[in-house]
């Protein structure tokens, strides 16, 4: 019999047809919306007269433009305001269920997916937003779209697509203490490249993926798109399935074991075929902290900024441009570089697991004098579950500040932000120049122990070295 | 209403160098808060155009000599990151109606072809023999044949890449594809009917 990779099947499956310009007709199972990249979409179907085909199909919630230090309506910024009534208008006027700020559902829209139980194996998603391959770690085949693929996909649930490649990326062994997800994935891109993944799907496996809990998937899976991949995937298995089940839009009863017999059926064929493979031991990855200006530029805990001179003749443009941005010196070892923000949060990085960790070690510590630290959690739930732990206070009592669910300072379009050429030590997934919502502002990027390590010290730190108990 | 077949684009040229050049840099997030993509022209590259203050620096997107490009050259992986269709859109609004870089990110490629701007890939040392010959001579008139997969300047020729659905459908005027998927419905809510899952 024949053998597929998930990817292969959950294609075929959701496969209208073939269009004239030999594109694929794909249709999208799951589609999610924000306030950012849907409002042109809504003003499109309008102007076409046209309803939304599926609205059962469609989700919302608002993220980017949430402030996370206010709730109370109307926000202090007025286009702020203007969005997030659009979406609600938009929501009510074509039938789309909508997770607004008032009911205890609101968050990140990549955190909202999978804690709500609508991301599920064998599912096709998309959304507006390049995040959306997280919801791969379910084994669903997820990617980001632009605003008039939102309008394709409200108007028709379907939308064209290029078949993709596929890379299987095992990592095996296994990960040292104080080596997370997070330094997985910025290790995989690189490794190979940001544009590596242009063209491919990549799914994740090894000893390390199985071992994985669903929150630490989705934050490789997150940022497969940093790598070039629009999609990444893990897999499902048993975890997946326990994760899913008593989800509020998960299947129940008897529907769930015929559920979980049909997600099975996705999961790759053992020996099944890929266009690439990329093997990668677990004793090779450290903390991983970036330097430059894209998730790429990145070293271990242990080295060295880059000297150009030293690099590839290809490179060297670029890392002159990321240091000079940066003001970074190279050869400078990484650690000891000073910041001035740390914010744990973000799609990649903003899940109860996150919190948890951090606040397990940062009990006794203070946040150093000067640094700003931030806390936002991925979403309302996050913040309920993690304040119900009592979370929150930990934070507080280290020095961090404890906010509301959103974006926050991944990207700035909102209150928080950096100032001047303010460093930022950051969960998030972009470094990219003005980021954090200053022109001059710069990221590094790391896991959430990490920055507070980092900001505990006041300097980019080897958090295994700061909490050793 | 037919779409217009792009056949070739014509006009100046202004390079942007540097590779990866994403999506941030094309149009920073505070300018995405609208619900229309109107005026997004003017923010184009806006933070690394103008200083804190306001005033303009040297880039080649505020020098004089280039003023009424309407093709866009730089490097390689252009418009990595966000999927932001609020980048072309803002390249569009600001005159430009085709990129020509070393290779484009996904997400980017598939939202400009969608708005009918074509998206090529062009060899290292011909982006360097072309941006050498734009800098000495911004007004050479450029066109970029899509049909022909060149662009030719000044008597000089360079072949180009595009794949090739993307080309059909700007040949055959079919970039935006909705009315085509909404042709389908039939086939789409026999799928939909079938699935494991609503």
């Amino acid at each position: 019999m024949a053998k597929f990779n998930l990817f292969q099947k959950v294609w075929q499956a959701h496969s209208v047809g073939q269009l004239a310009n030999g594109q694929t007709q794909l249709f999208v199972g799951r589609h999610l919306i924000h306030e950012v990249t849907s409002p042109q979409a809504f003003g499109m179907l309008r102007e076409k007269n046209l309803p939304v085909r599926y609205p059962e199909r469609t989700f919302a919630t608002v993220d980017h433009i949430v402030p996370t230090n206010e709730v109370s309506e109307p926000y202090s910024d007025p286009l702020a305001d203007a969005m997030i009534r659009e979406l609600r208008k938009n929501c009510e006027d074509f039938g789309v269920t909508f997770f607004d700020v008032d009911t205890g559902k609101q968050g990140i829209v990549h955190v909202v997916g999978p804690e709500q139980g609508l991301t599920q194996p064998g599912m096709t998603i998309a959304c507006g937003d390049s995040h959306t391959s997280t919801h791969g770690a379910f084994g669903a085949i997820a990617f980001g779209v632009g605003t008039s693929q939102v309008r394709d996909l409200l108007a028709t649930q379907t939308m064209t697509l290029n078949e993709l490649k596929v890379r299987r990326i095992e990592v095996n062994g296994r990960l040292a203490d104080g080596v997370y997800a997070k330094d997985v994935i910025l290790h995989i891109i690189r490794k190979l490249g940001v544009n590596g993944g242009t063209g491919f799907a990549y799914e994740f496996a090894g000893e390390v993926f199985d071992r994985f809990s669903m929150e630490e998937r989705m934050t490789a899976c997150n940022m497969s798109i940093e790598g070039g991949a629009r999609v990444g995937y893990v897999n499902p298995d048993d975890k997946t399935f326990e994760y899913l089940r008593g989800r509020p839009y998960a299947p129940k009863d008897a529907q769930w074991d015929e559920s979980v017999e049909k997600w099975k059926s996705f999961a790759s064929d053992k020996g099944c075929s890929y266009d690439d493979l990329v093997v990668i031991q677990a004793d090779e990855i450290a903390p991983t902290v970036t330097w430059g200006i894209n998730p790429g530029q990145a070293v271990a805990i242990d080295e060295r900024i880059p000297i150009p001179e030293e690099c590839e003749v290809s490179d060297r443009a670029s890392i002159l441009e990321a240091l000079e941005y940066m003001k970074l010196d190279s050869g400078n070892p990484i650690k000891g570089t000073p910041i001035d923000v740390a914010f744990i949060g973000s799609c990649t990085n903003g899940r109860l697991s996150d919190l948890e960790e951090v606040a397990s070690k940062i009990k006794g510590f203070k946040v150093k004098d000067g640094v700003k630290a931030i806390v936002v959690p991925g979403s309302q739930v996050v913040s309920k579950l993690a304040v119900e732990k009592g979370l929150d206070k930990v934070f507080e009592d280290a020095g961090f500040e404890w906010r509301y669910a959103g974006c926050s300072m991944c990207l700035a379009m909102n209150p928080d932000k950096l100032i001047g050429d303010q460093l930022c030590a950051s969960s998030s997934n972009r470094n990219f120049k003005g980021r954090q919502g200053s022109p001059t502002g710069r990221t590094m990027l790391m896991s959430p122990l990490m920055v507070a390590a980092a900001a505990i010290t006041g300097e980019v730190s080897d958090s295994r070295l700061i909490f050793s108990s | 209403m037919a779409l217009a077949k792009i056949i070739e684009v014509s006009g100046t040229a202004v390079e942007v160098p540097g590779d990866d050049i994403d999506t941030d840099r094309i149009i920073p997030a505070r300018f995405m808060k609208c619900v229309t993509f109107d005026g997004l022209g003017e923010y184009l590259f806006h933070d690394v155009r103008f200083d804190d203050k306001g005033n303009k620096n040297d880039h080649n997107l505020n020098d004089p000599r280039f003023s009424g490009a309407s093709i866009m050259l730089s490097g390689m992986n252009f418009g990595c990151g966000s999927s932001r269709e609020h980048a072309p859109q803002s390249l569009y609004r600001a005159g430009f109606r085709a990129v020509i870089a070393g290779n484009f990110a996904e997400i980017f490629f598939g939202n400009a072809i969608n708005l009918g701007m074509p998206c090529v890939s062009m060899s290292d040392s011909c982006r360097r023999s072309l941006a050498n010959l734009l800098n000495g001579r911004p007004e050479s008139p450029v066109t970029i044949d899509v049909k022909e997969l060149q662009v030719r300047v000044e008597g000089d020729s360079f072949p180009v890449e595009l794949r090739a659905g993307a080309r059909d459908s700007l040949l055959n005027g079919t970039w935006d594809p909705l009315d085509e998927l909404l042709g389908k419905t039939d086939r789409v809510d026999k799928l939909a009917a079938r699935l494991h899952y609503v």
